[in-house]
Formats: structure tokens, sequence, C-alpha cells
């Protein structure tokens, strides 16, 4: 028999530390949709897509009432549509409307794989697909893009972040009135993980499966409540704690994604180890920073606080799950962590410091707004110097900036539900338009000689 | 297939009564109960077998905790493998 205690415990995390799975995020193949003729291949997609995914709201929404965890999103990522839409004539948007329908019948709420792998070169459909993402990201809701610049194997594409710098300003632009909200679904990866389950950066790679159901787990909360009962730990114990409660939270994800694939009859992928926080009061990845012991997340000391956070929730999920993946790390995107948010307001989290914050956690540069009037050439110049972090350290690196159009410095934008909102953060006003503008594909670094 | 039902809430007369009366009225057979009464609050953990339900496991559990509201306490009624896979190896 279960002891009363480990129920308590487990009925505690989820109704008062926002426990739950944020996401079951079905992956489904489209190379066999591949055809000359646009409208038949929009068809192709539609009906394998709406064909695998019928049932994943439903099946989530069962899986949710029996267990009694909240299960957050139901969500599809597909093949880079680059690959799909490269075989016919025709603007790629027509794909990115058909998703939209998909994601609207299904009941999912986003749908990611508006992508393209550009990371040694471009080839047929690539240049067309980027080129159509302000486009595709302004005439849809749920549609998410993504872009791989850069991997340890083979370098930085330095044309692929000039042109992403352009396409990031346009998307800002074209929806603008919407509180430049098509940026917040584009994300430019460096050795982007082909079973992400989280968006914006979700796709499904070409090496996976036809059909696969990778889960993201969350609980920043359930963290920090954990450690705000030793607050006279040592580091070691810190660290202690936060494997034997990420090791908890995982096996949630574990047993989530098992029976989901059992229900559904689709292989079982991987379990993303992630803390990922919401603006939700006591779901911030920011404040588990700050209960170690920093007064304000940003300041001297965050660095170490979260290579320890990131660190010990791998250790405690490795175990806790039969098949690891995705992105695994704590993420910090600033708009969506209500810690993140005070700390930029008040000036202790700054560009610079989240920069270095990357080179020790999962993802990157995640959903900072910067000045509206921030050039192209500068946000590629933030998209190189994030894909270098992940080239170098053999890690994921993505960058998802909001040039908030029309405004600077002490202004906010206001994107609610799971996106948030957050402040103009400042950004290094001078040049690299001359180290952009050079173009060409920056080496692979001696880490890629691992052979 | 067993259940986790727990009541946890201000201690008033006829809880047990009333939970165990719903299990009764929908064939969920109870196997353990253990409860505690600390100051005034009232903590019940059931263990019961779901397999004979005669209503659907997600309607059984919003019966329930429909009624935890109307006494003004908390219960849930949850699969036994969300525990045991977090707190077993």
């Amino acid at each position: 028999m279960l002891n009363a205690h480990d129920i308590l415990e487990t009925i505690r995390m989820i109704q008062d530390e926002n426990l739950d799975i944020r996401t079951i995020t079905m992956g489904v193949s489209l190379l066999d949709c591949i055809d000359p003729n646009i409208d038949s291949a929009c068809q192709k997609v539609y009906d394998k897509i709406t064909r695998c995914a019928k049932n994943l709201v439903r099946v989530g929404e069962d899986i949710e009432k029996e267990y009694g965890i909240p299960i957050v999103n139901k969500r599809i990522s597909v093949t880079p549509i680059a690959i799909v839409s490269a075989a016919c004539k025709g603007s790629p948007v027509q794909f990115a409307h058909t998703l939209e329908k998909v994601s609207q019948v299904c009941g999912v709420n986003f749908i990611g794989g508006y992508s393209a792998l550009v990371q040694k070169g471009f080839s047929a459909g690539d240049v067309e697909l980027i080129n159509s993402i302000p486009e595709a990201l302004s005439e849809t809701e749920h549609v998410c893009s993504s872009v791989n610049v850069g991997s340890t194997k083979t370098g930085i594409n330095l044309d692929a972040c000039a042109l992403m710098g352009r396409i990031v300003r346009q998307t800002a632009q074209i929806t603008a009135d919407r509180d430049c909200i098509g940026c917040a679904k584009l994300v430019v990866f460096c050795n982007a993980p082909e079973d992400n389950p989280f968006m914006a950066g979700a796709f499904h790679g070409v090496g996976e499966p036809d059909c696969i159901i990778n889960v993201g787990v969350s609980g920043p909360g359930v963290v920090r409540a954990a450690l705000s009962k030793a607050p006279d730990a040592d580091i070691t114990e810190v660290a202690d704690i936060i494997k034997k409660t990420a090791f908890k939270i995982t096996r949630m994800g574990q047993l989530v994604g098992m029976e989901a694939s059992r229900r559904l009859g689709v292989p079982f992928g991987i379990v993303d180890l992630s803390l990922a926080p919401t603006p939700a009061v006591g779901d911030s990845v920011a404040h588990i920073l700050e209960e170690i012991g920093l007064e304000r997340c940003g300041t001297h000391g965050t660095t170490a606080a979260l290579a320890l956070l990131n660190d010990a929730v791998k250790k405690g999920g490795v175990m806790a799950s039969s098949k690891v993946g995705g992105l695994s790390g704590a993420f910090i995107p600033v708009t969506e962590d209500a810690g993140m948010i005070d700390a930029a307001r008040c000036g202790a989290l700054t560009l610079e410091k989240l920069e270095a914050m990357t080179a020790v956690c999962s993802v990157g540069l995640d959903m900072i707004v910067i000045p509206g009037d921030t050039t192209a050439e500068t946000i590629s110049a933030i998209i190189a110097d994030e894909a270098a972090i992940g080239m170098v350290n053999s890690k994921t690196t993505a960058v998802r900036v909001i040039p908030a159009i029309g405004k600077q410095m002490g202004e906010e934008l206001e994107f609610g539900g799971l996106l948030g909102s957050g402040p103009v953060m400042k950004v290094n006003r001078n040049s690299a338009e001359k180290f952009i503008g050079r173009g060409g594909q920056i080496p692979a670094p001696l880490q890629s000689l691992k052979n | 297939m067993r259940a986790v039902l727990t009541v946890i809430g201000k201690d008033t007369v006829g809880i047990l009564a009333k939970v165990s009366a719903v299990c009764a009225q929908h064939k969920a057979n109870i196997i353990e109960v253990t409860q505690s009464v600390l100051q005034d609050m009232f903590a019940m953990i059931m263990m019961i077998d779901i397999q004979n339900l005669n209503v659907p496991f997600a309607d059984f559990s919003d019966e329930m905790s429909e009624m935890g509201k109307n006494m003004n306490l908390s219960i849930h009624v949850m699969h036994e493998d969300i525990f045991n896979s977090m707190h077993r190896i």
C-alpha cells in the first residue's frame, strides 16, 4: 500500500505547486505526402495528419481525467515543410493554411514544422519557405516556424543568419497590430533537436518514425517548493533536492507518454526533461534561482545557479524515463516567466546576462522583447552569437526575439496566455552590419571532429 | 484497476458515510481506508477497486469532487498508477 505521505505529496504538487504535463506532442512524418502538385500535396498533408491525430486531444483529456494530472497542451509537429514543399511550384504559404486547418480540426493549440534546415546551405525550397514565413505566421494563428542555421557538425550558415534577421523584422512588422505576435511563433536554432515536443521550435525530424508521441513535462513550482523546505541546505544538498524532485516530475511524463502511446497505438518517443515556466504565479524558473539565494534573477551568481539547476534536472530525470530527448533542461523564456519579467523590468536581467545563461541551460534567448527600431543586422548578429554558443558547446541554442515595432525601452508587449508579456530590453546599439554582410559559412569547430 | 480517493478538509459528521455511500452506489469496492484528524483537519485516503464501476471513471471522479465542493471538502479520485510511478521505482 502506498503511504499517506506519498499520496498527499503528489496531490499537493498538482493542486498547489502547478505540477503538470506541459505537452503531449504527436510527431507526424509528411515525407509520403510529397507531390509535384501543390494542391494534392496539401490534401495529402491534411488527410495524413487528421488521420493520425484525430484522437490525440480526446485521449489527452481522458488521461488527464483518469490520472488527475493536467495535460496543458496537445500539439502536433511535422516534417519540416521546406522538404515537402521543395517538390512543388507555388507559394509554400498554402501549406501553412493547410496546417492551420488541421490544427482547428484536431483541436490542438499549436502545430510546428513550418521549418527549414539550412545549417550548411540552402537547398531547393528552403529560401522560398523562409521568405514566406512572415506571411505564413501573420495569416495563421496556430502554426509555428523554425529555421536551423547552424550545428556543431557543420558550422554556422552566416547567410542564413543574415536572412533570418530580416525575416524576424518583417514578421514583427507584418503582425505589429497584434503585439508582433508572429515573432513569438518563430525560432532560429543551432543544433535543433528532431524530437522536441515544445513550441515554437518543434518539428518532426527526417530520421524519426512515421508517427510518434513525445512528452514535455514541467514543474518549476514543485522544485521551488521543495527547496523552500531546506533554507539552510548547502549547495550539494540543493542539487540533490532538485534531482529527487526532477525524478518525480519526470515519472509523470513517462507514465503519461506510455499511456498516450498505448491508447493511440503510436510508438512512444521521448520525455523532454524540462522545467518549463508559465507566467502564472508559482510556476517560475527565475523564482527557483532566487530560492537558491539570489536577490534577483540576473544578478551575479545566476549563471552558476542555473548551471546547477539544469544539471540536476537532467540527472534526476534521466533515471525516471526510459527514453530521454528533445531540449531537456531548464527553460528561460523571459515573457513566459513571472520572475524573469520582474527581473527584466527592474533592470536586474539584461540581454548579455541571458546570453551567458544560455551557455549552461537548455535552449537560448527565448521570448525576449527588443526595441522596435533594432536593425535586421543586429538581430542577425544576436542569432550568430547564440548559434556560436551552441556550436562550440555542442548544445542546442535558439533565438526567439520579438522586435516591438513602434516601441522603445520602458514600454511592454502583452501576448496573453502562456506567451505572457514583457518589457522591451536594451540592445547594444553598435553595428555588426559589416560582419553579417560578409556572408558565407563559419567553418565547423574542432569539436565536430570526433571520429 | 484500483484508484486512490482522498478527502481533505474540515472535519464534519458523516464524511465517511457519504463517500462510501457513493462508492457503493457505483460499485466501487473499498479495499482499504486510512484516516486521521489533525486538530480539526480531516484527511482520509481510500484505496478503491474500480474494476466493476457502473459509470465511466471520469463521471465517478466528477461526482466525487462535486460532492466534495458541496461539503466544503477537497475530494480527488486518481488512478493508483500515478502514485506508484512517482514513488516506486
